[in-house]
């Protein structure tokens, strides 16, 4: 059965809309309707593995028309992206009764859902940029739902910098069209595989680099994150820096690298300068941080880093032809990328079941929480070790596979930063582990308790695939059905539009 | 000459929202971003004495194509399909930051951003 691309844009988008018509009446019906279409989204997601097709919207052919295009890359994105957002709104079954107006929190998440799904599979640019700014305007409504000081100041800063990023990507796209004469993402580049890359469009390429460098957080223009993202209810936390970043930013930036502009050596190390640059100052403030939900941030950006780092090599080493340890570099930045998603995720949802419990983010204000909240202290300590690279736990295995392909293609630097960045993230999260939940009990926290329902089974279930996901590289049916179609997307390139072009015809 | 003159457009705009202290004053340094970015697409389309991109029969010739004389001459319509939804885009972003705006106001009671420094760094 071959899913129809257009559904995983329509059924968030309309259940967006049904949602608000049920009111603080008909709560009820709401949460249970948005996590039915959430489960629904993520069975389909299920079904696109191992498939590649591509559907044009209303029977236009391109590049008359828009279409949607479904291959590895994308359907390993989708599945995370639902697998994510079906714990996250597991979660706030509960987490959100705190808040009122819950049923238009549950439809700002799921339009934010549409952007996502409608970024991962649209082939045509400037459709891409319009489903990015619904998922971007919809993350900025939710960074500042609690409407107190600390929200609206986060959400502000964070919708200035995301409208900065907006405009630029913008621009690009208007300089990628004067120069090709195309929007669509397999015409584009096919224009430049003919004509090369002239001013204009290196130009339009490092403003694209800038404009989904801003959504992706990396560090020069990091700014806007350790901010947004602590100030956001925390399965909105788990969404941004669990999946929002990764779509918005470095699923863009790959597909327009390896996809439409072809890569370049020079590319490649702006790349992975900036990812570098992520991974260092992210641990290191994240280390000085004594706000939970802060650290967590801090480490995101770290940890995106990693990611950007896997595609930045992959970019080099494509360039230089070394294709054998690029698709090593690749496997372990989209691998790092699914596992980021999951244990960041958890880690968020820990953090508002223990904000919940205690009415803190402060983490010298808690301690000895594990007698108190024995669940959250079992998840969060799994989703730690895995960040730290810990084995058996997921996140080893991508950094190993980054390191063996670091060093592999002869940079011993960038394997040696690899581990030392992985040694402060050790330190960060037993920075974690001590404060919360070792350590004496302070007087006022005597009464708090475990949280209940579903909001265990959400991170009960993260947990779970952070134990088990190292099976996505060691299990080889798995990676070859999952992992490697998305890799060989990016290693083949060109393939993409030629394929796109063959089947226009 | 009209481009760099839209493009210092775009870098006033710029300037405006990373130096001013106002909230107001920023949202709209980013919405002269957000318009030289529009004037740059509708540039792009433009051709000094085009005809309006709209076919009638004259301009269709014989084997149902097209005239090429008439493709050569007329403007380009597809940017301003962009900046329409652009703009639409722009307003959303727009109304959302101003009323992230007004709720700040009355929170802090100003809106001065030095002074709105409940986040550390």
């Amino acid at each position: 059965m071959t899913v129809p691309l257009p559904v995983f844009v329509a059924l968030p988008l309309v259940t967006a809309f049904i949602l608000p018509l049920c009111g603080d009446r008909y709560k009820r019906l709401a949460t249970l309707l948005a996590n039915a279409a959430v489960l629904a989204l993520l069975v389909l997601a299920i079904t696109t593995i191992g498939k590649s097709y591509s559907y044009q919207v209303g029977r236009w052919s391109i590049p008359l028309g828009i279409n949607m295009v479904l291959d590895g890359l994308s359907s390993l994105l989708l599945i995370t992206i639902s697998v994510v957002s079906a714990a996250s709104m597991l979660f706030s079954v509960r987490y959100m009764e705190q808040y009122t107006a819950k049923t238009k929190f549950l439809s700002l998440f799921m339009l934010m859902l549409t952007g996502m799904n409608g970024v991962v599979l649209s082939g045509d640019i400037f459709n891409l940029f319009v489903f990015l700014e619904i998922a971007s305007i919809a993350s900025y409504a939710l960074v500042g739902f609690g409407c107190e000081h600390e929200q609206l100041e986060a959400a502000f800063k964070y919708a200035v910098l995301g409208s900065v990023a907006s405009s630029l990507i913008l621009f690009a796209i208007g300089l990628v069209y004067g120069n090709t004469g195309t929007l669509n993402m397999a015409y584009i580049s096919q224009a430049i595989q003919t004509r090369g890359l002239n001013h204009g469009l290196t130009f339009a390429l490092a403003m694209f680099i800038a404009g989904f460098g801003l959504k992706a957080a990396l560090v020069p223009f990091h700014a806007w994150l350790p901010d947004a993202h602590p100030a956001a209810p925390a399965p909105v936390s788990a969404m941004l820096s669990g999946v929002l970043i990764k779509v918005l930013g470095i699923y863009a930036i790959a597909r327009l690298l390896f996809n439409v502009f072809g890569v370049s050596d020079t590319v490649g190390w702006v790349m992975i300068t900036l990812a570098v640059l992520s991974m260092v100052f992210g641990a290191l403030l994240g280390i000085v941080q004594w706000d939970f939900k802060r650290l967590l941030a801090y480490s995101s950006i770290s940890q995106i880093g990693y990611v950007a780092l896997g595609i930045g090599m992959g970019c080099v080493l494509t360039a230089e032809g070394k294709l054998k340890w690029a698709s090593m570099a690749l496997l372990g930045g989209l691998l790092h990328l699914v596992n980021h998603a999951v244990y960041k995720a958890l880690l968020f949802l820990a953090s508002g079941s223990v904000q919940m419990a205690t009415g803190t983010r402060r983490m010298n204000r808690m301690g000895g929480l594990a007698a108190k909240m024995p669940f959250t202290r079992l998840t969060c300590t799994i989703a730690s070790a895995s960040i730290a690279g810990i084995p058996p736990f997921s996140g080893f295995w991508s950094k190993l596979i980054l390191a063996i392909a670091a060093i592999g293609a002869g940079y011993y630097w960038i394997a040696g930063i690899i581990v030392l960045v992985s040694v402060c993230t050790l330190i960060m999260y037993l920075k974690v582990q001590r404060y919360v939940f070792l350590g004496e009990l302070p007087d006022n926290l005597r009464q708090c308790k475990e949280n209940k329902g579903t909001m265990l089974v959400a991170m009960g279930v993260l947990a779970l695939l952070c134990i088990t996901m190292g099976a996505l590289v060691l299990v080889p049916s798995l990676k070859s059905s999952l992992l490697d179609p998305a890799v060989q997307v990016l290693i083949d390139r060109f393939e993409y539009s030629a394929r796109l072009l063959a089947g226009a015809n | 000459m009209p481009y760099t003159l839209c493009f210092l457009l775009f870098t006033i705009g710029l300037l405006c929202a990373v130096v001013k202290k106002n909230m107001v004053k920023i949202i709209i340094g980013l919405m002269i971003m957000e318009y030289a970015v529009n004037l740059f697409l509708i540039m792009l389309g433009y051709r000094t004495g085009g005809a309006a991109p709209i076919i009638d029969r004259t301009n269709i010739n014989p084997e149902g194509l097209l005239d090429p004389g008439f493709i050569a001459t007329s403007v380009d319509p597809l940017p301003q399909a962009l900046v329409l939804t652009s703009i639409v885009i722009g307003l959303g972003t727009l109304a959302l930051m101003v009323s992230i705006c007004i709720r700040t106001y009355e929170r802090y009671g100003t809106f001065d951003i030095t002074q709105i420094r409940r986040l550390q760094g």
